[in-house]
């Protein structure tokens, strides 16, 4: 009877444990809603900061909130444009060779790479470069970011699509450029579209890779040469002031950009659904 | 018929520069990094950066230790915290959870996955560490207050701690949803011969599948590991902060992210400085890089192709 005994022991440990899993994460959204939504109007949805914002003075998050679509937007573009290309290459034309081996190697290792050092390599190559802290210098720090999470996600929904499909194409005298193209794509374009909001959600939540790179300002973003804020540096910056109505400030814009985060998330789950019209299962 | 499969070719020779460039991404920044780490590598001993505690960027001293430990304080707490509760929570989804249940919790680990640090470093300062300075910390501190581990000399909560519970929360959802997905490539004939024997559930895990998934936990185990070993705002925020080397899970500590955060762009006046913190950066990527590299290539072993 003692192995009935373990069972049960290990049986409870373990629900004790997927409880505390998923608890936490209940605990963490429940502080973030219940802390934020008080302090949470809609000045602080619609206007930039005024003058002694940060000493508890008029104004809003609109800056942060604007300046993060800009940035996790042209990261998620330049992200896009540079990961596709990998996929259907890694998919379509390279098959299984040690090139290909070594690219998923590659990009599995630059996934693994902590988003401070994004940042503090890519301020190396702004200086390099000499541009100063941009919308561009963080568009480009986030994209090093988010573009080992979207192919990684792009090549799992790619190579999913059937082998015949891609063989009937051929037979039918296409060129692997259009196979790719009108077959592949056409066919993955629900798994796509998730892989490009999966990288679109890390990119709006990520501080490290920006507090050098992107800068902050109380302006909206206005052209990609000048310094842009974000919400995450926000919270931040928000948090860090001693005055308890901009800590309040940082709380609300925590909520933001939880909702924000949640909605893409939500998002990934329905567009699953949706766009399957030319998908053959 | 000419275009077409020009335009093909074209095209393939595109994606390949593409893809290539991208590849070689990674050891760009080592590059980079190490481009720039080079006057202080040259102008100090290795072995006085890593071991000397003298911190003083004014007068030229440049001793990592005291982050270091910090890094590793943090990082090996919260590792032990996650670990045994991301394992069991795996183990529980893989082989006893029903669909439905899976269904359930999966997304919600994904979720768990895709919070921003920031919102994890707010709960932090919000919850966790007024937990630790009023009631973990001075109950801690009065029982067993004579272990120098749980000795409480920082009361503001801002410690080791309270760093390691919200890594720990961060580091859940990569080691569950690679351990689950470890467990889940064991064959089930195995499972089979092993409850056909007489097994129960937890034997037949504890004796069959964990045996044959042990090498691909270890590597879950380990990407958590440089996952947290690497991450920075959660941490900032509520460890503390002090240069100093802990000694109790309520000392504040400093760890090497937090140094770079809270330095890099104010240290352009003083020489060297720039350098140190790049040095700095160049270390992390270098133990994220090994740690990466070997638990991806023993996942590839496990899961087979493109795991």
């Amino acid at each position: 009877m003692d192995k009935r005994r373990e069972e049960l022991i290990f049986q409870g440990l373990m629900i004790a444990s997927a409880l505390i899993v998923i608890g936490s994460l209940v605990y963490v959204l429940v502080v973030v809603v219940l802390k934020g939504l008080p302090a949470l109007n809609l000045a602080m949805l619609i206007q930039t900061p005024k003058g002694g914002y940060y000493l508890g003075g008029e104004g809003g998050i609109l800056n942060a909130i604007t300046g993060s679509l800009c940035l996790a937007g042209g990261a998620t573009v330049l992200a896009l444009l540079l990961s596709l290309p990998i996929a259907l290459f890694l998919q379509v034309y390279s098959g299984k060779s040690r090139f290909s081996e070594f690219t998923r190697l590659s990009l599995d290792v630059l996934w693994g790479v902590p988003s401070i050092v994004y940042g503090a390599f890519g301020f190396t190559i702004m200086v390099f470069l000499g541009v100063r802290a941009s919308l561009l210098g963080g568009v480009m720090a986030l994209t090093l970011l988010e573009l080992p999470i979207m192919t990684r996600a792009m090549e799992e929904v790619i190579s999913m699509v059937p082998f015949e499909l891609k063989e009937s194409a051929y037979a039918l005298g296409a060129t692997r450029l259009e196979t790719a193209i009108s077959v592949v794509v056409k066919q993955s374009l629900p798994g796509i579209l998730t892989a490009i909001l999966l990288a679109f959600g890390r990119g709006i939540g990520d501080a490290a890779s920006v507090l050098f790179t992107a800068g902050y300002t109380d302006n909206l973003p206005s052209s990609l040469f000048r310094p842009v804020a974000s919400l995450p540096l926000a919270v931040f910056f928000q948090l860090a002031t001693p005055f308890p109505e901009v800590q309040q400030r940082a709380y609300a814009s925590a909520l933001v950009l939880t909702i924000i985060v949640l909605l893409i998330s939500l998002g990934c789950r329905l567009v699953g659904g949706r766009f399957t019209a030319h998908v053959i299962r | 018929m000419l275009t077409r499969s020009l335009k093909d070719r074209l095209a393939s020779r595109l994606m390949f520069l593409v893809t290539f460039s991208c590849s070689l991404i990674v050891f760009l920044i080592a590059l980079a990094l190490y481009a720039r780490a080079r006057p202080i590598l040259t102008a100090k001993p290795l072995g006085e950066l890593i071991f000397s505690s003298s911190w003083h960027p004014l007068k030229g001293e440049f001793g990592f230790y005291p982050f270091i430990l910090g890094t590793l304080w943090v990082t090996a707490l919260a590792m032990i915290i996650s670990i045994p509760l991301s394992l069991l929570t795996a183990i529980y989804l893989a082989e006893y959870a029903s669909a439905r249940v899976r269904g359930v919790v999966k997304p919600l680990i994904d979720l768990l996955a895709g919070i921003p640090s920031v919102v994890y470093g707010l709960w932090g300062v919000l919850a966790v560490v007024p937990l630790i300075r009023d009631y973990v910390a001075p109950l801690m501190g009065r029982s067993l207050g004579f272990i120098p581990l749980f000795s409480v000399e920082n009361p503001t909560g801002y410690s080791v701690l309270a760093g390691s519970i919200v890594l720990a929360l961060m580091v859940f959802p990569i080691i569950i949803s690679v351990t689950e997905e470890v467990f889940r490539s064991v064959p089930d004939g195995l499972r089979e011969a092993s409850l056909a024997l007489g097994a129960t559930r937890w034997q037949m895990v504890k004796h069959v599948v964990m045996r044959k998934a042990l090498p691909g936990v270890v590597a879950a185990i380990v990407l958590g590991f440089s996952r947290a070993f690497g991450e920075t705002m959660a941490v900032l925020m509520v460890v503390g902060n002090v240069a100093i080397i802990p000694s109790s899970i309520f000392d504040p500590a400093y760890p090497l992210t937090a140094l770079i955060a809270n330095n890099y762009g104010e240290m352009m006046s003083i020489p060297l400085y720039d350098s140190a913190l790049l040095g700095a950066g160049l270390f992390l990527l270098l133990m994220v890089l090994c740690f990466n590299i070997v638990a991806r290539i023993v996942l590839r072993r496990v899961l087979g192709e493109g795991g």
